[in-house]
């Protein structure tokens, strides 16, 4: 027996974790070492297709094959029937990965290595083109850096589409002793999962992108305010780190230049507002995480009152393709003022849910049916929320609206973070809209008024309209006044509210109410 | 002020000990509040409402200022919880997928609500918004670990797989 050991990928991320990966790992791991098989058993990163996962890959002389779902009890008919050698008959064959339709038509950039590599493999990620980009930064001037993030049309993927080369270059111009680069991994909109992915399956390409911001605005301290539920992002992020010092892309003297640049993570503490930039500076310094007035811009007064460019993961870890295959390279994606693209995630009641990178400019509908597949039930799909807790909930006639930032604040909706969440015809709207009130009301951070009273009247208001035991005629003139009470506390928390929380809590509650008012009567 | 830190010492369980070491390790970080407060309660599982001094004089803060942050994030706790934590996620997505029946299962079966310790003292329930484990809703994580797609049915074989390990530690 001299062939030579083939190599299994099961895969290791939060989610396929959450489905049995980690057992089915040992099992193939110790039916290996028995059995004396030659297996090598690799823990790349997730591919993103979740409702295939735990799903298992084979390196054959055409590519990866690919085995889905193998949950734990498939195992042993798993290693029984060989599969390691290809057997296009199993039942959980699915061919190869890359043929797989919802793998193939997505346009994978930011997104390129993660799931196909071990994410602590410094260098299968240098294989892949890792590190190209901050070899790229440091032959060129911070300036020179700068104009090719904000040539390439980059805007901020945590949800407020802020262009980052205008950030950056705020930061760069200017003058301080001390700048830093904070990366807002506090992901905790419902729905989306972009940024655990990255952080767990390729947690270089954020590291690289935070280095070249560090060398464009001159930073040499870094930060990863990381919320305290990716425990599994903290191990991955904290062993790259080092990895990435060991190997001087990180550290003192990066890649023998005359540049210094450290990453520390530090952890949040479950509060959902210390996702909004200037709370997750105060976090970081110690405090309360409560919102910041703006102006001052935390790019001139950010932590500790020094200039900071503060990213989302995802805006961070596209910065190495942007540096590797230029500007134009990435622009040339997209439409309109929405460049390159955008990773959405699927979850909810869907059939194929998962993380699917394409170009802005698809209608929704695309995603919903020819990846998503409809819903998981086979129940008729009633309402989809995009852009996380604060995002609007969308009606069938809507789903045509393309997925870009100008066409979806056209109908009163925000792509956000990416995070599309599919309701079935069972779904209450007024509950809906109820919940986000509350959810406004747990979170806020409680410094301004409109939103921390009016999240809590929002919940009294909308209690009031679901009185279903009283019966109300349509046109009663009680229930009337309450929708118009309603939509006024909206407005009054989107016009006064210091910031996102309580200023886009209108979207999912205003939106129900426009759209599915039906439920409120 | 040294004489009251030194009777208080022979009224706990050694968990000052731990405060002091910490507080030596982590007080010259910048912000270093929220490293030193989850260094405590991974280590004694809570922060007692006695260190808040000992962090306030360590870091030159105010004791309220300390008290103010173990407050605002849900995540401290001041006192002691169940041997396991249990959280379920009631955000959106989990929602869609049948979150809500999930809570109701499992406040039933613990027969406590959200932020209750069962009366054995072996888990305490909470709720939490979201685990970014979307796209395999409902979700729930017992302490570190999170699970996807729960079922009433996988719940109650998760609390029994749970209480059953702690009968064999004992």
């Amino acid at each position: 027996m001299s062939q030579a050991a083939t190599t299994i990928y099961v895969p290791r991320d939060t989610t396929t974790i959450s489905l049995g990966a980690d057992q089915v790992a040992d099992m193939i791991q110790t039916s290996a070492a028995n059995e004396q098989q030659r297996l090598n058993v690799v823990r790349n990163g997730s591919r993103g297709l979740y409702w295939l996962e735990p799903m298992l890959e084979i390196d054959t002389d055409r590519g990866r094959v690919a085995y889905g779902p193998v949950m734990p009890d498939d195992v042993d008919d798993f290693l029984a029937t060989e599969c390691w050698r290809e057997q296009a008959g199993h039942p959980l064959y699915l061919g190869l990965t890359e043929d797989l339709p919802f793998l193939k038509n997505q346009q994978r950039l930011t997104f390129s290595k993660v799931g196909l590599i071990d994410p602590l493999s410094v260098d299968e990620y240098c294989h892949l083109g890792g590190f190209e980009g901050l070899r790229c930064a440091l032959k060129l001037s911070p300036q020179e850096t700068v104009s090719q993030v904000t040539d390439s049309g980059l805007r901020g993927r945590g949800g407020a589409a802020f262009p980052t080369g205008k950030k950056w270059q705020t930061v760069l111009d200017t003058r301080a002793e001390q700048k830093y680069i904070v990366c807002n991994a506090d992901e905790g909109d419902a729905g989306t999962y972009a940024d655990r992915m990255m952080m767990e399956s390729d947690p270089f390409a954020l590291i690289e992108g935070m280095t070249i911001a560090a060398l464009a605005v001159g930073a040499s301290i870094g930060y990863i305010y990381l919320r305290e539920e990716y425990r599994l992002s903290e191990e991955v992020l904290n062993a790259a780190i080092r990895l990435a010092s060991e190997h001087h892309f990180l550290g003192d003297n990066i890649l023998d230049s005359d540049k210094s640049f450290s990453i520390e993570v530090r952890l949040g503490a479950g509060a959902y507002i210390c996702g909004e930039e200037t709370a997750l500076l105060e976090s970081l310094e110690g405090k309360r995480g409560m919102v910041r007035a703006k102006p001052p811009l935390p790019a001139i007064q950010g932590l500790w009152q020094q200039p900071t460019v503060i990213n989302n993961v995802i805006t961070l870890a596209t910065i190495p393709t942007i540096l590797a295959k230029g500007p134009d390279f990435y622009r040339n994606f997209g439409i309109g003022g929405s460049r390159g693209t955008m990773p959405f995630q699927l979850s909810g009641n869907i059939k194929q849910a998962g993380l699917v990178e394409l170009a802005f400019g698809p209608p929704l509908a695309t995603l919903l049916n020819e990846f998503g597949g409809g819903t998981a039930n086979g129940r008729e799909m009633k309402a989809v929320q995009v852009g996380g807790p604060l995002g609007a909930y969308l009606p069938s006639t809507l789903w045509h609206t393309q997925l870009d930032y100008e066409a979806f604040a056209t109908v009163q909706a925000g792509i956000g973070h990416g995070g599309i969440i599919v309701f079935d015809d069972s779904v209450d709207m007024s509950e809906q809209a109820r919940f986000a009130m509350e959810f406004c009301a747990i979170e806020s951070c409680g410094k301004c008024t409109p939103c921390r009273i009016g999240s809590v009247r929002g919940v009294e208001v909308i209690d009031q309209l679901g009185q279903r035991d009283v019966e109300f005629e349509p046109d009663d003139p009680e229930r009337l006044a309450q929708k118009v009470l309603l939509e006024d506390l909206c407005e009054t928390m989107t016009l006064g509210s210091l910031c996102g929380l309580g200023g886009m809590t209108a979207f999912p509650v205003l939106s129900a109410l426009k759209h599915f008012s039906e439920d409120f009567d | 002020m040294i004489t009251e830190m030194n009777s208080t010492e022979e009224h706990n369980n050694g968990w000052q000990a731990s405060v002091k070491r910490i507080l030596t390790e982590l007080k010259d970080k910048p912000g270093a509040l929220l490293p030193v407060l989850h260094a405590i309660q991974t280590e004694i599982g809570y922060v007692p409402g006695e260190s808040v001094t000992l962090i306030a004089e360590s870091l030159s803060l105010s004791r309220a200022e300390v008290h103010g942050v173990i407050s605002f994030y849900t995540f401290f706790r001041s006192t002691r919880g169940g041997s396991h934590t249990l959280q379920i996620c009631r955000s959106e997505s989990c929602q869609a997928m049948g979150s809500r029946e999930l809570e109701s299962h499992a406040k039933q079966s613990l027969q406590i609500g959200f932020d209750q310790t069962t009366s054995a003292g072996d888990i305490t329930l909470e709720a939490v918004y979201c685990l970014g484990n979307c796209a395999c809703s409902p979700a729930m994580r017992i302490d570190h670990q999170v699970y996807g797609r729960v079922t009433a049915e996988k719940f109650d074989q998760l609390v029994s797989a749970l209480r059953t390990n702690v009968i064999e530690v004992k």
